[in-house]
């Protein structure tokens, strides 16, 4: 059964990164110093390259523009996305580190019923170091966390649960709404404090928000590619959703958990509706097909790695979504160079990232 | 959004397994007043009824149950089965059912929580199986679909069971409780979520609701452990029901939802007996979880009496030789449906 734990949740200091994609500027980090002053920051600054990211003091950063991802990657860049935050994932590949949190500059440190601030990384933390319930859903939710457990009638042969890869947050304030909704609730906020965190159940599909979460790295991280959205592309705003949904077909296929609900970050900036229903546009209509696709597909048995999942799952993107547009033509070849580029660098010869400490690369 | 009920469309079941209702009945009366009940005592249980005034009611007891059923398949109903007698004779399409030591919660603000009402909003809003949407119930006030939800899922599709959850003596198993003698279920999660399709889950029957008319055969007074007794750490019936159901429901493309409302859990029985007397139906588990996980019902079955039919089917055949229980499980459900479609349709009222 699960055994709640007093111990404090360690910091992981050395074993995390914070992978933050900015276009603007990186004031939103003031706010979040006590929380993520101790750890390494991978900056990837989107947009015009010639334009300097000022990072407040004291943080311990690299941080990569244009520039730098065409001189590591070389033609590989292609896979990366431009004028788009999909070009965070360039960070989750360079990292070097076991885990991953990313969030975006428009999140703000947000405030428990009682009104303490929440430290989001820790309960991310926390997230993965327990373990995910994926085979039968706990009504209780995550039966590790202080004060929870296990229901009755939860077999105790499934109680030492899968592997945690991903650990997903929410939102107050603003929340993760497409453009249709924004437009028809101009002024919903997300006021529900739902303390709660729950697996998504295995065989169960959801949409993956970017803007605060988390994952282990060596297990998962292969797939967490952010597709190719923004400049040049006809669609923006199905980044995380795509890398979501590869991601958990392959977390099924492996036996790796998903969990999802707290932390709660605080959502400050509403998108320009309009210019979001331009992004997505064609993703509504594409997710129909994309949907059924992966509720439907099956990964070879041999494929026991993320890379080999995933370059599986590639050429099923070319065969099946191909006929649907030819952008999922292009989508499935980037993320074959993806992972090329992710194996490249990664490997122990790999090209490193030759950066400076405390500063960013050169 | 809602489907607009009626009170008369609702019966709130309880199954007496202790006899004195009276403090129950009064805390429960500002909600339970306005509805009909439908009070099933357990036959085994010697003592009278004590039940307070006030109430719309109708009682039943051992002498109604072998009128109706015939005193060969009384046995169905004994102990927290008790309750599934009710939910046959009930006229309405919509039940409620707590265990008689549940009482009202209150929320995080304070106030008191009407279950009632919160399990009529569940069952009359849609739910959605096919695909988990992140900020939950995504038609209760304040909330919607995330970004990323196909559109064409967002009519969602009829919820026909409701389970709700207990602050206080959380439904733990024996042996967890035992090792954990003082640990209280405070933490009260304000959100309902649909079980996703083909995710099963064990559903407590301590705190329910569902569509009567749709899925009423489908919550079936099966498994009865060889040392069945009166707390709910002796039983499994109603996970075994549970999982029934939403094997179902699953089948006939209906929702499930499981979260709000609270019910307040009073304490009661001790844990380490109840685990001394009786830790089989943890054992159970092991085989019934694999085999709901893996049973396919065939397109043939279009209503819930089919379905459970089926499901008996595959019961005697997959796990009829692994365990005397499983055989007279299948057996109780066939006798189930049968007594469905006699009784079920047309109900009598309690004899004097």
């Amino acid at each position: 059964m699960a055994t709640s734990s007093a111990k404090p949740t360690p910091l992981l200091k050395d074993e995390l990164d914070i992978v933050i994609p900015t276009i603007r500027n990186l004031d939103f980090l003031e706010m979040w110093r006590p929380f993520f002053e101790k750890y390494h920051l991978i900056i990837v600054q989107d947009g015009d390259p010639s334009k300097t990211i000022r990072v407040p003091n004291g943080f311990d950063y690299e941080l990569y523009n244009r520039n730098d991802i065409n001189r590591i990657l070389g033609p590989k860049a292609s896979c990366i996305s431009f004028k788009d935050s999909a070009c965070r994932c360039f960070g989750y590949l360079v990292s070097k580190k076991k885990y991953i949190f990313t969030i975006d500059d428009d999140c703000f440190v947000a405030k428990d019923p009682s009104g303490k601030d929440i430290n989001a990384l820790e309960q991310h933390i926390k997230n993965l170091l327990t373990p995910s319930t994926p085979h039968f859903f706990n009504t209780l939710y995550d039966p590790y966390r202080e004060g929870a457990d296990f229901v009755r009638g939860y077999p105790f042969s499934l109680r030492e649960g899968a592997p945690t890869a991903v650990s997903h947050g929410l939102w107050l304030n603003i929340p993760d709404y497409d453009a249709p909704t924004q437009l028809v609730k101009p002024l919903e906020r997300n006021t529900r404090y739902v303390d709660a965190v729950m697996t998504v159940p295995k065989g169960t599909l959801f949409p993956m928000c970017g803007m605060n979460l988390a994952f282990d790295r060596e297990l998962i991280g292969p797939a967490m590619y952010f597709g190719l959205m923004g400049d040049g592309q006809p669609i923006g705003r199905y980044d995380d959703m795509w890398a979501g949904w590869c991601m958990k077909v392959i977390c099924d296929h492996l036996g790796l958990g998903v969990k999802t609900g707290l932390p709660y970050i605080w959502h400050s900036k509403a998108s320009n509706p309009f210019v979001n229903l331009k992004k997505e546009y064609n993703g509504i209509f594409w997710q129909e097909k994309a949907i059924p696709f992966f509720q439907s597909v099956v990964l070879p048995k041999d494929c026991t790695t993320v890379q080999k999942c995933y370059l599986a799952l590639a050429d099923q993107v070319k065969t099946k979504l191909g006929e649907v547009d030819p952008y999922f033509l292009k989508l499935a070849d980037a993320m074959v160079t993806w992972i090329e580029a992710w194996d490249e660098v990664n490997s122990p010869g790999g090209k490193p990232a030759a950066k400076t400490p405390n500063g960013s690369s050169k | 959004m809602s489907l607009e009920i009626k009170d008369d469309e609702i019966d709130i079941v309880i199954g007496a397994v202790s006899s004195d209702m009276t403090s129950f009945l009064n805390e429960w009366r500002p909600i339970f007043s306005r509805f009909h009940l439908i009070i099933v005592k357990d036959p085994d249980l010697k003592e009278e009824l004590k039940i307070p005034e006030g109430f719309n009611l109708d009682v039943y007891t051992k002498s109604d149950i072998d009128r109706v059923v015939g005193s060969s398949t009384s046995i169905l109903f004994s102990g927290y089965s008790c309750r599934y007698f009710g939910y046959l004779v009930s006229l309405k399409k919509y039940i409620i059912s707590v265990d008689n030591d549940c009482l009202p919660a209150r929320d995080n603000k304070g106030f008191l929580v009407d279950a009632v009402a919160q399990h009529i909003t569940n069952l009359t809003t849609p739910a959605t199986p096919f695909f988990f949407n992140t900020l939950y119930d995504p038609f209760s006030e304040g909330a919607d679909f995330v970004r990323g939800y196909p559109f064409s899922l967002r009519s969602g599709v009829k919820c026909a069971l409701s389970c709700g959850l207990w602050l206080n003596l959380a439904d733990h198993d024996a042996p967890t409780q035992a090792l954990k003698t003082r640990q209280r279920n405070s933490r009260y999660v304000d959100a309902v979520i649909t079980v996703p399709a083909r995710a099963l889950a064990p559903i407590s029957g301590i705190n329910i609701a569902f569509d009567r008319e749709v899925v009423g055969p489908a919550l079936v007074p099966a498994l009865r452990l060889a040392g069945e007794g009166k707390f709910r750490w002796e039983t499994m019936e109603d996970i075994w029901s549970g999982m029934c159901v939403k094997v179902v429901c699953d089948h006939l493309g209906l929702g499930v939802k499981s979260g709000l409302p609270y019910v307040w859990r009073t304490d009661r029985g001790d844990a380490i007996s109840s685990l001394k007397k009786e830790w089989e139906g943890v054992k159970l588990m092991e085989e019934v979880v694999p085999f709901f996980q893996s049973v396919r019902l065939p397109r043939t079955a279009t209503t819930a009496e089919d379905c459970v039919v089926e499901v008996a089917k595959a019961v005697k055949e997959q796990l009829g030789s692994t365990d005397p229980v499983f055989a007279r499980a299948a057996g109780a459900m066939l006798d189930w449906v049968k007594l469905w479609k006699s009784v079920g349709s047309s109900s009598s009222p309690p004899g004097v």
